[in-house]
């Protein structure tokens, strides 16, 4: 029994560690900036995941459970999206190798930011 | 008159719930003490702040919830996969990172902000802005070759499923 956990253990410790590896490896390898913010704020998710796994099937075979990874996962899910947003938000307005972008849809503006031309139509 | 009075104490049952059970997962044990100091936080909080969120999300089919969150975690080990092979293997030159501007049908501040963290925590795409009256949603897309069909599997995978859950 011990044998599988640790072998889970494992597993789950080095699937981690190479979706992070990954993860720090297209920051230096893409180019551009919104698609350099792709791969350590989101690869980042499952790497960090899959350590705290291990951690916790570690910790209920030792016969000393603990949940706090299951709120560390929930605290990670809720706030990594903010971060990405904020990192992408100052891409768009420092408006530096980003690719033009669309307008929206529906509604007159982005609520942010202004495309050229959007002062007059949004008057 | 009870029924206000409840609506008093409790305005926001569910986080009235959640807050306990976050507290008793930080202290990590389960006994009396820790429930009922739990409990504690979990009323006087939303009691404090009920003047902030006046209005309660409504959530229609719990169970739907559920499975949404499941088919959201799956999507996000699927898709680590999908990035991470990306990353690896192909070249900036054949990428083809875009725009999508996705049209919203959902109303309901809580349904869009979880259809954009959904859409951020799935990789390949991060949503980037809102449209000044919320009818529109601009998101980044890593390697989509074809914008249209990333908007379309958003709306029919993850915003349908959401409309259903909060409107």
């Amino acid at each position: 029994m011990t044998e599988i956990a640790q072998i889970a253990v494992t597993i789950a410790l080095i699937l981690g560690a190479l979706f992070v590896l990954v993860g720090s490896y297209g920051l230096v390898k893409l180019d551009r900036p919104m698609s350099r913010l792709h791969a350590p704020t989101k690869a980042g998710t499952l790497g960090v995941g899959s350590i705290l796994m291990a951690s916790m099937i570690n910790s209920f075979v030792r016969g000393d459970g603990s949940l706090h990874e299951l709120l560390i996962m929930a605290f990670i899910f809720v706030t990594a999206p903010v971060s990405a947003y904020f990192i992408s938000k100052v891409h768009i307005h420092r408006d530096r190798n980003i690719d033009p972008l669309p307008r929206p849809p529906a509604d007159r503006v982005w609520a942010t930011k202004d495309l050229p031309g959007d002062r007059d139509r949004a008057g | 008159m009870a029924a206000r009075l409840v609506q008093r104490i409790f305005p926001h049952p569910l986080l009235t719930l959640f807050l306990t059970v976050t507290w008793c997962l930080l202290i990590n044990e389960l006994r009396g003490g820790t429930v009922a100091f739990g409990l504690i936080l979990g009323i006087a909080v939303p009691m404090l702040t009920a003047a902030y969120w006046p209005d309660k999300p409504k959530l229609l089919r719990p169970l739907k919830l559920g499975l949404y969150l499941v088919i959201v975690i799956w999507d996000i080990i699927v898709a680590n996969v999908e990035v991470a092979l990306i990353v690896l293997f192909k070249s900036n030159d054949k990428m083809s990172p875009t725009w999508v501007a996705i049209p919203l049908e959902l109303r309901t501040p809580e349904a869009i902000a979880a259809l954009a963290g959904t859409i951020t925590l799935t990789p390949g795409t991060v949503s980037v802005d809102l449209s000044d009256e919320g009818h529109a949603l601009l998101v980044h897309a890593l390697d989509a070759p074809d914008p249209n069909a990333v908007r379309d599997q958003i709306k029919h995978r993850y915003e349908r499923r959401l409309k259903e859950i909060f409107e």
